[in-house]
C-alpha cells in the first residue's frame, strides 16, 4: 500500500497562459507523464510529482510558454542533514530499496581541472597561430614495439585525442548508438560498444569501434572482435567501480537481445567481477586470448575505474600486456548504478591520470602503452589538462549526450528518456534523427578540436604529442602541497 | 515537381508542423496573433496521423491529375500549370466540399475564413516559397524534394 508521500514535490512547472496556444506539443514529448490535457475543458495541466525536469517540454514549446522551477523546499535549512539526504531517507522509507540514479556523480567534490591553470607564450618564446600554421592533434593508440619484436599489432590513429566513451545498445536507444558511431567515423575517431555488443546494421561503422568485453560477454563473438577496431576488457566502470551491472528485461527488446546474444526480455545481469580473472595473471590470459582471436592485429586496451590503488593496478595491466590502459574517473556516468556507490566510490581522475602516469614513467613503461582518460570532461579545457597531466586520449560520454539533448535529469534507469537517448521506447527514441545526432556531435568534436589548437599555439606547441605529460605547462591554485604533488605541478605564480 | 514528403521514421509526434503551416497561413504569420487574435486553432493543412508510436504528416499530394480539381463545381480549385501546386482560390469556393469527399488521401478539410467557406489543404506555402512544416519540422522528418513523377 502507497503511503503518504513525506516530501514536497521537486520541482513545479509553471505555464504562462497567456503564451500557450495549447499545441499539446508538451504533452505529447514528456516522457513522464507529467504534462497532461483534459480534452472535456480543453485544459493543460501539470503533475508536478512525476516532472523531473528533463525540459524536454520547456524546448519543444513553440510558445515559449513553459518554465520549470526547482520548488523551494519548505523544509528548514540544514548544512548537515540536507535537502538530498532528507528525500533520499523518506524514498527509502517508502520503497525498502537501493537508491538507483543515473549518469554521474553529482555530488560538490572539489574539481581538479577546476584548479588547474594553463600556460602561454609572451615575448621569449613564439605562440602559433593555428589558423596560418599546421597542428597536429593527430594521435595513436596502442603498444610501441619494442625493438626486434616479432609481433607488431598497428597503432591505431585518431583525429583528435577524443573518442566516445562506453555506452552499451541496450542501456542508450539505437538512435543515440547510430549517432556516435556516425560522429566517430566522420570524425576519424572512436565510438565505443559498450558492454552490449555491435547491432548488426552497425557493422558498416565497426572500423571507427572500440569493442568491448565485459564481465557478462554479451554480444562477444569472433566476426565482432574482428569487425572492431581495438578490443577494450572492461573491468571496472568510473561510476560503480567494484560492482557490475543490470540491465532490467524491459529494456531487452527483440534487437536488443538480439545483439546482446540473450533471450528477449531477460534481464541483462553482468556479474561485479569476470569470474575468470581473479589476478593480473588471469588479466594477462584474456589479453592474449583476445590477441590471439584477432591475430594481433587489434589493440587491447583495459579499462578500469579510477580506484585508490589505481597506479599499481595500471603497471599490472602494462606488464599483462595491454596496449591501451583505460582509466575512468568517479565522474563518469551511466544508465543506472545504486546512488551510494556513484556518489561515494573512485577517486578524481585528474589525481588518478597523473598517478598513473608517474608510476608507469617511474618503472620506465610508459612508452609502452597509451593511457585514457575518461569521466567528466566538461570542455575542450579540461581534455587540454588531462593531456598535460600524462593522458594520450580522453573518452567523452557525458558531454556527448548533453550534444544530443540530455539535460542531466538523471532518471536514465527509469527508460523513459525524454530525449529519446537512454530508452528502448520506439515512441520516444525516434525523437532523436541520428542525421542530426551525428551533426551535432560532430559538431561538438570540431569545436572542441579548434579550441585545443588554439590552446596549444598560445603555449607555442604545435603537436598534441609535445603537450602529453608536460606539467610544466600546468599550474595549480588553491591547491595543498599534497595536492600539488600528485599532480606534479607548481602552483601557480612559481617560474619554471 | 518538388513535394513534401514524410519519412515516418522520424516523425515524433510533436505536430510542430501543424502549428507552423497556421502561422504560414495566418494574416499576421505570427504565432502569437494566428492563435490568440485570429483564432485560427485547429486549421492546419497538415495533419499529424497517429496510430502510436508511429505518426506521420498528412498533407496534399498535389496530384498529377487531381480528383479535387475536377470535382470542384465553382472552378475554384486549380492545378498550377507551371509548379504543378493545387490550390483554392479561396473567392471563388462556395463550400460544397466535393474536394473534401473526392481527395482519396483525406488531405482536404472544410474550413472557414472571415465567414467565408475555404478547404483547408496543403498549398506548399506558394506564397513564402519553402513550405513552413518542412522548414520548422524538428526532427527532420518531413522533407521537401523532387522525386520524380507518381512519387
Ligand atoms: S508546448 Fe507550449 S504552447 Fe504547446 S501546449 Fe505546451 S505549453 Fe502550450
Ligand atoms: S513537425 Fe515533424 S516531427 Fe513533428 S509531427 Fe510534424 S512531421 Fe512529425
Amino acid at each position: 500500500m502507497p503511503t503518504l508521500s513525506l516530501m514536497p514535490t521537486e520541482f513545479t512547472v509553471v505555464r504562462n497562459e497567456e503564451k500557450c496556444i495549447k499545441c499539446l506539443a508538451c504533452v505529447r514529448q514528456c516522457g513522464f507523464e507529467a504534462q497532461q490535457y483534459d480534452a472535456e475543458d480543453d485544459r493543460l495541466y501539470a503533475i508536478d510529482a512525476n516532472c523531473v525536469n528533463c525540459q524536454r517540454c520547456v524546448s519543444i514549446c513553440p510558445a515559449g510558454a513553459l518554465t520549470i522551477y526547482k520548488n523551494p523546499p519548505p523544509l528548514r535549512p540544514h548544512a548537515f542533514w540536507t535537502e538530498n539526504h532528507l528525500r533520499n531517507i523518506a524514498k527509502q522509507a517508502e520503497t525498502g530499496g537501493v537508491l538507483l540514479t543515473g549518469m554521474g556523480n553529482d555530488q560538490p567534490f572539489p574539481a581538479y581541472f577546476d584548479r588547474l591553470l594553463l600556460n602561454a607564450s609572451q615575448v621569449t618564446n613564439p605562440s602559433i597561430d593555428p589558423l596560418r600554421e599546421p597542428m597536429e592533434l593527430r594521435t595513436y593508440l596502442g603498444r610501441r614495439p619494442e625493438p626486434g619484436a616479432k609481433t607488431r599489432t598497428p597503432l591505431v590513429p585518431i583525429a583528435t585525442p577524443i573518442m566516445f566513451s562506453a555506452m552499451s545498445y541496450g542501456s542508450i536507444s539505437h538512435e543515440a548508438f547510430a549517432s556516435l558511431a556516425r560522429a566517430a567515423k566522420e570524425f576519424d575517431t572512436m565510438f565505443n560498444t559498450g558492454e552490449g555488443g555491435l547491432p548488426g546494421d552497425l557493422y558498416e561503422y565497426a572500423d571507427h569501434a572500440v569493442v568491448q568485453v565485459a564481465s557478462g560477454r554479451f554480444g562477444v563473438h569472433a566476426d565482432y572482435l574482428n569487425a572492431g577496431r581495438i578490443v577494450e576488457i572492461k573491468i571496472g566502470q568510473g561510476a560503480k567501480p567494484g560492482i557490475g551491472g543490470h540491465l532490467p528485461g524491459e529494456k531487452i527488446t527483440a534487437p536488443v537481445a538480439a545483439t546482446r546474444m540473450i533471450p528477449e526480455g531477460t534481464d541483462a545481469l553482468s556479474p561485479a567481477p569476470h569470474h575468470d580473472i581473479y589476478s593480473i595473471e588471469d588479466l594477462k590470459q584474456l589479453i592474449f586470448t583476445l590477441k590471439e582471436a584477432t591475430r594481433y592485429q587489434k589493440p587491447v586496451s583495459v579499462k578500469v575505474s579510477a580506484v585508490h590503488n589505481v597506479a599499481a593496478i595500471a603497471s599490472g595491466i602494462a606488464r599483462a600486456g595491454a596496449d591501451i590502459i583505460a582509466i575512468d574517473g568517479f565522474r563518469g556516468g551511466t544508465g543506472a548504478a545504486p546512488t551510494m556507490i556513484r556518489d561515494h566510490v573512485g577517486i578524481p581522475i585528474e589525481l588518478a591520470i597523473a598517478a598513473v602516469d608517474q608510476r608507469l614513467r617511474d618503472e620506465g613503461i610508459r612508452n609502452q602503452v597509451s593511457l585514457v582518460a575518461a569521466g567528466g570532461f566538461r570542455s575542450s579545457a579540461d581534455v587540454v589538462k588531462a593531456i598535460a597531466l600524462g593522458a594520450d586520449a580522453v573518452y567523452i560520454a557525458t558531454a556527448a549526450l548533453i550534444a544530443l539533448g540530455c539535460h542531466l535529469c538523471q532518471k536514465c534507469y527509469t527508460g523513459k528518456c525524454s530525449w529519446g537517448i537512454a530508452t528502448q521506447d520506439p515512441y520516444r527514441s525516434r525523437r532523436l534523427n541520428p542525421e542530426i545526432g551525428a551533426e551535432r556531435l560532430y559538431n561538438l568534436l570540431r569545436g572542441w578540436s579548434h579550441e585545443i589548437k588554439e590552446m596549444l599555439g598560445g603555449m607555442g606547441i604545435n603537436s598534441i604529442e609535445s603537450l602529453r605529460g608536460n606539467r610544466l605547462h600546468l599550474r595549480g591554485v588553491g591547491l595543498n602541497e599534497v595536492e600539488l604533488k600528485l599532480l606534479g605541478v607548481k602552483h601557480a605564480g612559481e617560474a619554471m | 515537381m518538388q513535394k513534401v514528403y514524410a519519412r515516418p521514421a522520424w516523425c515524433m509526434n510533436c505536430h510542430l508542423c501543424e502549428v507552423n503551416c497556421i502561422i504560414a497561413h495566418s494574416r499576421s504569420r505570427d504565432l502569437f496573433r494566428a492563435y490568440k487574435r485570429e483564432n485560427l486553432r485547429g486549421t492546419a493543412r497538415v495533419i499529424v496521423e497517429e496510430r502510436l508510436p508511429l505518426s506521420v504528416a498528412v498533407q496534399c499530394r498535389h496530384c498529377d491529375d487531381p480528383i479535387c480539381v475536377a470535382g470542384c463545381i465553382s472552378g475554384a480549385m486549380v492545378k498550377d500549370p507551371a509548379t504543378g501546386i493545387v490550390y483554392c482560390q479561396e473567392d471563388k469556393c462556395v463550400g460544397c466540399w466535393t474536394c473534401v469527399a473526392g481527395c482519396p488521401y483525406g488531405a482536404i478539410r472544410p474550413g472557414e475564413k472571415n465567414g467565408r467557406p475555404v478547404p483547408l489543404k496543403c498549398d506548399l506555402c506558394r506564397e513564402t516559397g519553402e513550405p513552413a512544416c518542412v522548414a520548422g519540422c524538428p526532427n527532420r522528418a518531413l522533407v521537401w524534394e523532387e522525386r520524380g513523377a507518381g512519387a
